[in-house]
């Protein structure tokens, strides 16, 4: 409301609610809100009276009891004894799972094509382009479907691997051996193990502690080396080399730690009709993987490409016009400007991403969907709850993502006047 | 030239040179070539490694879709046939399932004899649509026009329409294409009628019903039109006695004009669509729900309203995080809780109102993404004219945002598209997975497993693909700057 000085304002009168601009605001809130309310308790009513005709209570027990069913993929001790609290919670681990590979894998194969579509080759831009307009066109449930059946029909049984003059041969320096049920990749082995710290069920190796210190000490001392030079440079103009005490804060620890566990690679071995040694990754985590990768990426390279074209020749020509080097001129003047276009958009990609994992239904991954929304609402017929708790744990997943995103986002923002 | 000149220089050519080409490293291919794919250490890999990608390709997949059989019976029968062609070690793609189960793919299991009815629906489509979306260019507009009328005739000529049908479908046609040339006001009510003469055409049963529903709008009109002086109050008194019309009048007035003169076709339940009539159905009605939706949602969220404001953020946050599955699965499992005890409502009207809701959310930020972008002046010019909300809105504000947006809605409309196929998770027989599912389990085309999906795939992307050309061709058409 808006009341301006010697005039006075006239007397309230009912009427005011519908023709006087300054109330009728009020009473279309108050109305709209009013119907919201009644449509509220409209739904919880009937939801209510639907329940009970039905004998049904609203109760979240049944996540405390025994599950009594078995999940492939898991990332956690879980076995069929478990409650369905502990299957939703490694459904809800596999989800997270399988979107970290998918965005790391995606933003990878995004950021190659979407560069690589820029490039002046004739061949790999039309390469590149056809790849992402086939991609982005074609359903990605189709995608799921045609890998899923390429590893389930083309890829060898294990079997395949064996004897003398094998069928088929691993790939990857005889590291990776694609099969029809699994993928066996190497796993992680240490001949100086240094114990673990018991938390229940699970440990945490002391070395995964080790080397998680390792690494964030090495980043704040290269903060702290960086401070320096900064300081060295305003001082002096002259900026001292620090790239290579960078490098071996990284590097040394790393490798000594490494050195003194006795860290390798344990390739798969096969043994009788299966691989052992190494970690056999379920097809459907594989399969989704891929799917989700190869889909994702094609957004994320025309996402790049169009913040690589969205910094104007200009920018580049004043950098090369000042003196900066290409590696500086990349560095300092065309990546900050291209990520601020980018990382909007690609965050939404990330949240795409985590959201379609739920297709994992279609290869009978056992994300959140699958246990929580699937096996456990059935075996419960505890459909609202499942749905509710399912869907409110999504909501919170994605409103984390975008909300660390966007205090990455912030930080790169450009500072406005 | 001095005097000196003349003993130190030995010979002066007196004569211009004639132009000599250039050099064949300069000219044509080898130029192009040299350019484009050779020109430095990093190119000639990068060529080097396309060529690579290109031969794996055209390697492992060329010789199985050469060796294509079109003409078979079954796989046992397509392999006996590619064998004896091409070999026995051969491999070869057995397209003569598309041939053999193309109606399955298109249709679903819509009655045979109806097929004519999702013809002229979708043919139909293009005639409601040639006002809105083909306006400028009257050539474009009749080429469509043409093309939708002549062929979608053809087809259900092809298909074995009855004759009465056939001349039904000619004449509503042909009158429509008129209208739209002769009378461009008109087809655009037209156009608004279609939705209910396509929900009539597929899903078939009484027209009166539709009627009686359209009906209602022409009532409200009617109310709103009598009180217009009254305002707001005629705007609310048009609602209700809709409504009223709608929920108590409507069904009995149907059913008594019914009985007088029938105008039946034969019903149609939800579980007889199947293939891409039911993607394209879903698909072309959430489009059209979901555009008015999400403008309304982006003026509310972007409302200085706090209450109306609150409402849109929560309703499209909620909608923007959960995926589109949780929200199919609700469609299917949680509604009839929603609902008052004994109803229940068909399945693909479920499927579609929730679609629609999630395309809404996202239309809604793509369009407030318009908004936003638009200059701070605009709304300041619009309240300067005296304009009030609404007009400022209609008049200046949305025109400008909604073209800046194009892109982004289109891109919406595309991913709804695609996402269509996810209702097979709720037991509807969508064209990529139930329907290949459904082929396959058939004894015939046991291991058939490449074809379908390559062929349901390349419509999609033909759909998607013209979808976002349209798009690109509608962005230069309405470019106002920079000529």
């Amino acid at each position: 409301m808006v009341s301006y000085p010697g005039v006075d304002n006239p007397p309230f009168r009912w009427s005011m609610l519908i023709y006087d601009r300054r109330y009728r605001s009020l009473t279309l809130q108050a109305i709209v809100f009013i119907l919201v309310m009644l449509l509220a308790s409209w739904l919880i009513d009937n939801t209510l009276r639907n329940l009970s005709a039905m004998g049904k209570t609203l109760s979240f027990d049944f996540l405390f009891r025994r599950a009594g069913y078995d999940i492939p993929q898991q990332l956690i001790p879980y076995n069929s004894d478990d409650t369905h609290l502990r299957a939703t919670v490694v459904g809800l681990l596999n989800t997270l799972l399988v979107s970290l590979l998918g965005c790391i894998a995606a933003t990878i194969v995004g950021v190659v094509v979407g560069v690589l579509r820029l490039s002046s080759n004739w061949l790999i831009a039309r390469l590149m382009t056809v790849y992402v307009e086939v991609f982005r066109n074609i359903p990605l449930l189709l995608w799921i479907l045609v890998i899923l059946a390429i590893f389930t029909e083309v890829m060898p049984p294990p079997n395949a691997y064996r004897g003398e003059n094998p069928a088929a041969s691993m790939i990857l320096f005889d590291t990776i051996a694609p099969t029809n049920r699994y993928t066996a990749i190497p796993s992680l082995g240490m001949t100086n193990p240094p114990g673990t710290i018991a938390l229940g069920r699970e440990g945490i190796s002391w070395a995964f502690v080790a080397y998680v210190a390792v690494i964030v000490l090495a980043f704040i001392g290269n903060r702290l080396l960086r401070t320096r030079a900064q300081r060295i440079q305003d001082a002096t103009g002259k900026r001292p080399t620090t790239w290579w005490i960078t490098l071996a804060m990284f590097a040394v620890p790393l490798l000594l730690l490494t050195w003194w566990f006795g860290l390798h690679l344990i390739p798969p071995v096969l043994r009788g009709f299966n691989f052992a040694e190494g970690i056999n990754m379920d097809n459907a985590l594989v399969v989704l993987w891929l799917a989700l990768t190869l889909y994702t990426g094609a957004f994320i390279a025309e996402i790049v490409r169009a913040g690589i074209l969205a910094v104007s020749r200009g920018q580049s020509e004043a950098a090369f016009a000042l003196g900066l080097r290409p590696r500086r001129t990349m560095s300092l003047v065309i990546l900050p400007q291209a990520l601020r276009v980018i990382i909007p958009p690609l965050i939404s990609q990330y949240l795409n991403l985590t959201k379609n994992s739920s297709l994992a239904i279609a290869v009978g991954y056992m994300d959140l969907r699958g246990t929580l929304g699937g096996t456990t609402l059935n075996q419960t017929g505890r459909e609202m709850e499942c749905m509710v708790l399912m869907m409110g744990i999504y909501l919170v997943l994605s409103l984390l993502i975008s909300g660390g995103m966007n205090v990455f986002n912030s930080r790169v923002k450009l500072r406005e006047r | 030239m001095s005097e000196t000149h003349a003993q130190t220089v030995a010979y002066v050519r007196d004569t211009m040179l004639p132009p000599a080409p250039p050099p064949v490293t300069e000219r044509g291919a080898i130029k192009w070539l040299r350019e484009n794919l050779f020109s430095g250490p990093l190119n000639i890999v990068l060529t080097l490694i396309g060529l690579g990608i290109l031969w794996l390709l055209v390697s492992t997949i060329g010789p199985w879709l050469s060796h294509s059989v079109w003409n078979a019976n079954g796989m046992a029968d397509c392999r006996k046939i590619i064998a004896e062609t091409w070999g026995p070690d051969a491999t070869g793609a057995c397209f003569a399932l598309i041939k053999h189960r193309w109606n399955q793919f298109v249709f679903g299991f819509y009655p045979a004899a109806l097929y004519w009815r999702p013809v002229l629906a979708f043919g139909l489509l293009f005639l409601a649509l040639a006002p809105v979306l083909f306006s400028e260019s009257r050539r474009a507009r009749r080429i469509v026009l043409a093309l939708a009328t002549v062929l979608s005739f053809a087809i259900a000529l092809v298909l074995g329409a009855p004759m009465p049908a056939l001349a039904g479908m000619a004449l509503l046609m042909l009158a429509w294409a008129v209208l739209i040339e002769i009378r461009p006001a008109w087809a655009l009510l037209a156009s608004l009628v279609y939705p209910l003469l396509a929900v009539w055409l597929l899903w078939g049963g009484s027209l009166w019903s539709e009627i009686a529903v359209l009906a209602g709008f022409g009532i409200g009109f009617g109310v709103w039109r009598a009180g217009a002086r009254f305002g707001l109050f005629a705007v609310a008194a048009a609602a209700v006695v809709a409504v009223l019309w709608w929920l108590f009048l409507a069904g009995p007035v149907a059913a008594a004009l019914a009985g007088m003169l029938p105008l039946r076709l034969q019903p149609v339940s939800s579980d007889q669509f199947g293939g891409f009539v039911l993607s394209i159905t879903i698909g072309v009605a959430g489009i059209a729900l979901s555009l008015p939706l999400g403008i309304v949602l982006a003026l509310a969220r972007r409302s200085d309203l706090p209450v109306i404001k609150l409402l849109a953020v929560m309703f499209i946050e909620f909608i923007r995080g959960v995926p589109l599955i949780t929200l199919l699965f609700v469609a299917s499992l949680l509604l009839n809780y929603f609902l008052p005890p004994g109803t229940s409502f068909d399945i693909i009207l479920r499927v579609i109102i929730m679609v629609t809701l999630f395309a809404a959310a996202y239309m809604a930020e793509v369009i407030r993404g318009g908004l936003a972008a638009l200059p701070k002046g605009q709304y300041e010019a619009a309240d300067a004219l005296g304009l009030d909300y609404w007009k400022a809105q209609r008049l200046i504000v949305l025109p400008q945002a909604l073209k800046i947006s194009i892109p982004g809605i289109v891109s919406t409309f595309i991913g709804m598209f695609k996402d269509t196929t996810l209702v097979v998770f709720v037991g509807l027989f969508d064209p990529l997975k139930a329907m290949a599912d459904t082929i396959r389990a058939s004894f015939e085309w046991k291991g058939a497993y490449w074809e379908p999906y390559i062929f349901v795939g390349s419509i999609f992307f033909i759909l998607c693909f013209g979808m976002s050309r349209y798009s690109m061709y509608l962005e230069r058409r309405l470019k106002r700057d920079h000529r």
